[in-house]
């Protein structure tokens, strides 16, 4: 195409030499409005909020931020927020690659019911959630009865606080690994099989490699989601001061009772970490799209 | 005519274990305790589940709740396509930056967006001031709590939507072009409708987010019985007055609606899929 000559630009037509736009474009004007739309939509919605914990936080200083973060009751809250994630969230991915495996690697029948039911928390309030729990390990419960009268206490303690956050991320893992693992098919480990590996090795050494990017993936979500739980530990939990009392459970103490700087502090602690969690899973994003579900669920 | 065998032959080791399990944990910590919930409600008696959900203050947070939450989720189901469309077909600086922020609701936990949101619309917060000069006042009203619900569900539809856009082949709306339609006509007719099962898919998340809200809601909604008192909250007074039967009662009224809301959007969304041909 390029060796026909063009005509000299005084005979070319007046809106040749304007800016081509495809016919599947938006005009500028539109596009301009579009972007600034969800720029400012974005911006009052979401970013201003993230702003007010940080200036809330710091509205008397870092000093007094740092201070109110030392008190022995914080730390009990951050401690106790970090050991409920790391029982729940492992745990969780546990039961992720075994859904996953047992749905991805075999046909079985009910499996879409499976599914269903994995998916099942996604559609209940956090707070009927803890309800749930409440009912089936409270003291008043059959089974919660048996395990207080054996010195083994479930509600308003730390394994019914570990059962809220786990019922109400139960399906993260899962759902990230299904759908990467229905891609890559059976073909790698059938052919590890026939050379004689054993199960075991096979799932070492073919499968978590191939998933070891979305395994991460939804290990952050849940992670994130398992340390920022309201609804269904507040209702589990009791409330306990130093013993019961997750991050988010201390922020909503701190706030009722006018204490604003040390609720936003604990705020922005928090929110720091879904920051982090937010750039890792960003990164993740960019560097191994190929590997994620993400991109794909609908 | 031989039985078709529960599972399927395969080479593949480890059906028993995997599958043990999954069954084993979300007995106990899914099923179980929906079952106890449910069970709770079967000795309670239907009558008196009735007799607890039939009264004023129970329907007025039943119904501000579920009204509140699909407005929410109406809203979010337009500006998160928008979204969608300006980040997948959009280049400009800080395009990045914004993708990400989208998924700052999942991001932060319930409880800092609620204390957030109140200080930000309270009459002497940064929005909140402006608004209150305009005669507008949000925190503590029913207003609040639409502002929490739009922030909770909003990555929902720009994240379920987000990818159908990028897959559209640009050929389907070029051949639209040639055969005269405006650009509008293209969007409205070709566009929209390769959309509609995904955007619907994450209007029923974000729904379903919004109706179940806690954390975010209690702080900047006032919590004024019969007027910003959202049927969550009840479970959790029930449950504070040791009152169980009362809370099962309302517990179970909320999961009945929401899969009634969620069974009605999946047939919607066969149908719509099935309007297009595409699975």
């Amino acid at each position: 195409m390029s060796d026909i000559p063009l005509p000299p630009a005084s005979l070319r037509p007046a809106a040749a030499a304007r800016r081509f736009r495809a016919p599947t474009d938006e005009a500028p004007a539109t596009r301009l409005v579009l972007i600034l739309l969800a720029v400012l939509g974005l911006g009052v919605l979401v970013l201003a909020p993230l702003a007010t914990v940080f200036a809330e936080a710091l509205a008397q200083g870092i000093g007094a931020a740092v201070e109110s973060l030392s008190d022995p009751q914080a730390w009990s809250a951050i401690w106790l927020t970090l050991l409920v994630a790391a029982i729940a969230v492992p745990l969780n991915a546990v039961f992720g690659i075994a859904a996953a495996w047992a749905i991805t690697k075999f046909d079985f029948r009910g499996k879409a019911f499976l599914i269903t039911l994995i998916d099942l928390p996604f559609s209940v309030s956090p707070v009927v959630a803890g309800l749930c729990i409440v009912l089936t390990f409270g003291a008043n419960s059959l089974i919660g009865g048996w395990l207080v009268a054996h010195g083994f206490p479930i509600v308003f303690a730390l394994p019914g606080i570990v059962l809220a956050t786990m019922f109400v991320t139960f399906p993260f893992v899962a759902r990230e690994l299904i759908p990467v693992m229905i891609e890559q098919g059976r073909a790698e480990e059938e052919a590890a099989l026939t050379l004689g590996a054993s199960g075991w090795r096979v799932f070492r050494t073919v499968t978590l490699p191939n998933i070891r990017w979305a395994l991460l993936y939804g290990v952050l979500l849940c992670n994130a989601r398992a340390m920022g739980e309201f609804g269904a530990v507040a209702v589990v939990s009791g409330k306990i001061r130093g013993q019961t009392a997750t991050m988010p459970i201390t922020i909503e103490m701190l706030y009722n009772e006018y204490m604003s700087v040390a609720a936003f502090s604990m705020a922005a602690l928090l929110a720091f970490l879904g920051l982090v969690t937010l750039m890792i899973k960003t990164t993740l994003e960019i560097r191994h799209a190929d590997q994620l579900a993400a991109q794909r669920r609908h | 005519m031989m039985r078709r065998p529960f599972v399927q032959q395969s080479p593949m080791p480890g059906f028993g274990l995997a599958m043990g399990i999954t069954m084993t944990m979300l007995s106990v910590v899914v099923l179980l305790p929906i079952g106890a919930l449910l069970l709770k409600g079967a000795d309670f008696g239907l009558a008196n589940i009735w007799a607890t959900v039939n009264r004023e203050r129970v329907w007025k947070a039943l119904w501000l709740s579920f009204r509140l939450s699909f407005m929410a989720a109406l809203f979010n189901l337009v500006f998160g396509v928008l979204l969608a469309w300006v980040l997948a077909r959009y280049r400009f600086p800080g395009r990045r930056l914004l993708d990400a922020a989208v998924d700052l609701p999942f991001a932060l936990p319930t409880a800092v967006a609620g204390i957030a949101l109140t200080a930000l619309y309270a009459p002497n917060g940064v929005f909140g001031s402006v608004l209150a000069d305009a005669g507008v006042k949000v925190a503590y009203t029913r207003w609040g709590i639409l502002v929490a619900l739009v922030f909770v569900g909003l990555p929902f539809v720009t994240r379920t939507v987000q990818p159908v856009i990028e897959e559209i082949d640009r050929e389907v709306e070029e051949a639209s072009a040639t055969l005269g339609a405006s650009r509008l006509h293209t969007l409205r007719h070709v566009i929209l409708p390769m959309l509609t099962p995904a955007a619907l898919t994450g209007f029923a998340l974000a729904l379903a987010r919004a109706v179940g809200e806690y954390g975010s809601v209690i702080f900047i909604a006032g919590n004024i019985p019969l007027v910003t008192e959202i049927a969550p909250l009840l479970i959790v007074i029930q449950l504070e007055e040791y009152n169980y039967d009362a809370a099962a009662a309302i517990g179970i009224a909320m999961l009945l609606i929401s899969f009634a809301m969620l069974l009605a959007i999946n047939l919607i969304q066969i149908w719509s899929r099935r309007r297009i041909g595409y699975v």
